[in-house]
């Protein structure tokens, strides 16, 4: 590596910033690693000198578990926070508690003794806006008036959330999980998980889940957990002053950012592996799995529910399912399927259209045109007006006899005996009918705004609603299934598992397994959304359901295009991202691929000992190249190195300010020893500190297939390529992005020989 | 990125983060602290019976006696039917603790209120603020800000000048420029050129 061989290199003063990296540059992973074992050599020799060494250096080896239980702690309390003040400020659009206004409707009417069977949910404490403002509550005015202000309050809480962005981070708008994904693969974005971004994005994440608008808090909560995993790590110089390490802690925050969202620790950790991580050794498994019990365990004894679970919708029946349900739920996974190639597309071209066009002009316009729509459609049908997570909770509840919501309104036989929640299958009342139909409405409406809602500049996630479309769709279908059950159980396939006076069908498991559908056809999650449904609903029973949605969800948006929402979303920046998903199968060789081509200039070399420091500079100047490689001579270009553009910068500047006697016509050379010079020149300049002595290099035969591997799995940012010895040319990692791009636009089968 | 000063809105993240840590504390330990009376009971719903109606019954009590015998008020059910009506009731002990939800609300609603505060002295106090006190010298400097409306328009100005002086006030403000260039070019990423986040 670099000239860590020689011992006058020790002795020299190390150069300033060398070692850190430009923004929106990608890091050099091989360098990372070696400094970390290097920084780690030297205490474990250190640590056998005196006592205090000892102890530093199991201070340094604990860092790491410390860290972990920062971010958890942090992580854990940021979601408590966040869950009670979305709570509270959802409702504040309908109304307000009169006797502590920090109550939420359902905490206000907690302690109240009158509530009633019929009207669950009155009671005086609380008032609609109707109410306290003109003091009536039925009737068209005060529905005027309740509409006119829930508007009102959704449009205040968008307005606030946007110009906070705007004005405070930037960054803070979107999911998250793009840049996240991209940043774990070794780029770099400064200023993405800062402190400023972290405290931007938890607050008005609150408001605009408030606000009502279609979009859901987890993809935002994995950002906040990161922006803490990066707050912490930067207080221990093993974290702050290597990026890959750095790294390691950011992947075990996201599982933690995941584990708070859905209370599924396991699956947090599972998630973090599959979706967002892009190195994941053994150890940060550990350690990811331990930040995410500390935050789960945090939020629970916040206990923002009240009843000590951690996410809303935590259902808990064990009925059990039927082998011949297993037709709905593959079609509700073929739905699940398509829906996510539908919502992938129509999103993409329209995230498209806001970066191209004019649209793009006007983003805190947008948002209030979009949150006017969503409040003005959303209030009518009493499914989209409550908060998404409430109507999922809904979804997937079964229906026992105390249940009293419209899509509970079966006809009871008042003569019935049996225990609560062993109700047989019932013919659907009138309120069953009336509560499909809206909810057919609703699913048309979250399908067509959640498109036009993710990705504008605010905070936005896009599991919650996936799960809503998912839920409102299969609950339909179970309540389908369910009718057709009771009406026809004299059928073939009915009459074996469902008599008359059993329990047979239950919707809310039909619920449960469009959401996982669903979210599998846009995320293209496997293992991870299995593990974090049944996390959800603690049902070992229904893997076997939510796995057969899943894979058919995921073979069906497959087959009609390889990417997920987020890898679209990569691409469609033009992020970095080397995904190692992708196959390579064509056979074209690294002679295709390198720089320079035919009719191309040539490589812009430095020679080992033979160019002044005005030529380098000059060099420097003309071109905009991330490095240049060092060979012997112009004539024999036999490779020796390469060196990094800004650490070259770095050292000329510093050795003009600092070394005697260089000036712009002083040779500059890379070798051990100054080259020969004639008496009377100027005092060379020895920068063997900043060439890498091991750059990789690849013969020019070499198949593309194990170039792009080699990218992959060491992480590199370029290649050289070789013949006999000497340089031919380079392949950096965008030539490889793009080289696979165009490949994929033509017939694998087409050969491309120079 | 950890900038090397402190400055007005590392200080501003700092109190806001330290207040978030005075959170966790003060909800960890009210959390297992509140068992006050107030803030847990038992919720028996009972459906319709028969004649008798459905009733929701809240008593606070503990777990152990959180079923229908100690909760419904059976003086109104006849002796035969009062074990029937029992069984279709359902009973759930629930907890909460109404000093951490008072405590988060009034936390949240404190730093939003601060930011907007913030905010709006940023984008229109502030630039009234700079062009009393330097006339219109300012308006003629930098051609790229011509016609940016946006706030920190004038952060180039202000770190140009201010880099002579050395007191403690102006490496405040000297940090909070460099902030406001760095906020400037996020924002120009993001919302100009759609480089960043689509």
């Amino acid at each position: 590596m670099s000239g860590s061989g020689n011992l006058m290199d020790f002795l020299d003063e190390p150069f300033p910033d060398v070692g850190t990296y430009e923004d929106f540059h990608t890091i050099d992973w091989l360098r990372e690693k070696s400094r970390d074992t290097d920084r780690h050599r030297k205490i474990t020799s250190r640590s056998k000198e005196s006592v205090w060494e000892f102890i530093k250096g199991l201070l340094d080896a604990w860092s790491g578990w410390v860290v972990m239980l920062l971010i958890g702690l942090l992580a854990g309390t940021l979601a408590g926070v966040i869950d009670l003040a979305v709570d509270w400020m959802t409702d504040l659009k309908e109304g307000i508690c009169l006797s502590a206004f920090w109550y939420s409707h359902e905490q206000c009417c907690w302690t109240s003794s009158e509530t009633t069977f019929e009207d669950r949910d009155k009671c005086p404490l609380w008032q609609k806006w109707s109410e306290l403002l003109v003091n009536r509550s039925e009737g068209a005015s005060a529905y005027i008036l309740n509409y006119l202000l829930y508007v009102l309050w959704a449009l205040l809480f968008a307005f606030l959330a946007v110009s906070l962005v705007r004005v405070f981070a930037p960054y803070a708008c979107g999911s998250g999980i793009p840049e996240i994904k991209t940043i774990l693969s070794g780029f770099i974005i400064r200023g993405y998980l800062g402190k400023w971004t972290l405290l931007t994005k938890t607050v008005t994440l609150v408001l605009v889940v408030s606000s009502g608008l279609s979009l859901g808090k987890e993809g935002p909560l994995v950002h906040v957990a990161c922006c803490c995993g990066n707050f912490f790590s930067s207080l221990f110089s093993k974290y702050s002053k290597n990026e890959g390490k750095r790294r390691e802690v950011l992947s075990a925050a996201a599982a933690a950012g995941v584990s708070v969202a859905f209370g599924a620790p396991i699956g947090g950790v599972l998630f973090s592996l599959e979706e967002v991580s892009y190195y994941f050794p053994l150890k940060t498994l550990w350690r990811s799995f331990f930040a995410a019990l500390v935050a789960a365990f945090t939020l629970r004894s916040i206990n923002p529910f009240g009843n000590s679970r951690l996410v809303l919708f935590y259902v808990e029946y064990h009925t059990p399912w039927y082998m011949a349900e297993l037709f709905p739920f593959i079609l509700l996974g073929v739905f699940g399927g398509l829906w996510g190639t539908l919502f992938i597309r129509c999103n993409i071209a329209w995230c498209r259209r806001r970066k191209t066009t004019r649209l793009g002009k006007y983003p805190v316009l947008e948002v209030i045109v979009v949150t006017a729509i969503t409040a003005i459609v959303a209030y009518p049908n009493p499914y989209t007006r409550q908060s998404t997570s409430e109507l999922i909770s809904e979804l997937f509840n079964d229906c026992g006899a105390l249940e009293s919501s419209q899509l509970c309104d079966y006809i009871n036989d008042p003569n019935m005996t049996r225990p609560v929640d062993d109700i047989p299958d019932r013919p659907a009342g009138r309120g069953v009918y009336t509560a499909i139909w809206q909810l057919a409405l609703a699913l048309v409406f979250k399908i067509v705004i959640t498109i036009f809602t993710f990705g504008m500049k605010i905070p936005s996630g896009l599991f919650i609603p996936s799960m809503a479309v998912g839920a409102m769709a299969g609950r339909m279908v179970g309540i389908g299934v369910e009718q057709l059950a009771y009406h026809h159980h004299d059928w073939i396939i009915f009459r074996n598992w469902c008599r008359p006076g059993a329990d047979c069908v239950t919707p809310g498991l039909y619920a449960m397994v469009g959401a996982a559908a669903c979210l599998g056809g846009v995320t293209r999650m496997t293992v991870s959304l299995v593990v974090i449904m049944f996390e959800l609903t603690g049902g070992l029973e229904y893997i076997v359901p939510l796995m057969a949605a899943a894979v058919t969800s995921k073979w069906v948006a497959d087959a009609f295009g390889k990417e997920g929402i987020y890898e679209a979303h990569i691409h469609l920046n033009g992020y970095p991202f080397l995904d190692v998903k992708d196959e390579f199968t064509h056979r074209t060789l690294a002679t295709d691929v390198m720089r320079p081509r035919r009719g191309e200039p040539p490589l812009s070399v430095l020679t080992q000992d033979s160019m002044t420091v005005e030529d380098v500079e000059t060099l420097i100047k003309e071109t905009d190249y991330n490095g240049f490689p060092v060979v012997v001579s112009r004539d024999s270009e036999r490779l020796i190195g390469f060196a990094q553009r800004r650490e070259l910068i770095l050292a000329i500047k510093n050795a003009r300010q600092r070394q005697e006697g260089i000036v712009s016509n002083s040779i500059m050379y890379f070798t051990e020893d100054p080259p020969e010079l004639p008496a009377n020149s100027p005092q060379p300049l020895k920068l063997r500190r900043v060439l890498n002595l091991s750059p990789f290099t690849v013969t020019d035969h070499t198949p593309m297939e194990t170039v792009v591997d080699i990218f992959r799995k060491l992480g590199l940012r370029q290649c050289l390529v070789t013949r006999s010895g000497r340089l031919l040319g380079i392949i950096t990692k965008k030539d490889v992005l793009r080289h696979m791009a165009q490949m994929a636009n033509q017939d694998p089968e087409s050969i491309m020989f120079n | 990125m950890a900038t090397p000063w402190g400055g007005l809105p590392r200080l501003g993240a700092s109190l806001s983060l330290s207040c978030l840590a005075l959170a966790v504390l003060l909800l960890v330990r009210t959390a297992a602290a509140a068992k006050n009376s107030e803030d847990v009971r038992c919720k028996c719903i009972c459906p319709p019976y028969k004649d008798i109606p459905g009733h929701i019954y809240n008593r606070n009590i503990s777990q152990k006696d959180c079923d229908c015998l100690h909760v419904v008020e059976l003086m109104s059910v006849r002796e035969p039917d009062i074990e029937a009506y029992c069984l279709r009731c359902e009973c759930k002990y629930e907890e909460r603790s109404s000093v951490t939800i008072k405590v988060t609300i009034i936390i949240y609603l404190s730093i939003l209120g601060l930011l907007l505060l913030y905010m709006v002295y940023l984008t229109l106090v502030e630039p009234i603020l700079k062009r009393r006190l330097f006339g219109h010298s300012q308006l003629i400097q930098s051609d790229d800000d011509v016609g940016d409306h946006q706030p920190f328009a004038n952060a180039h100005d202000v770190l140009a000048r201010s880099r002579s002086r050395a007191n403690v006030l102006n490496k405040v403000e000297y940090a909070q420029q460099r902030w406001k260039l760095q906020v400037q070019e996020q924002r120009k990423s993001v919302f100009d050129r759609h480089v960043v986040l689509s």
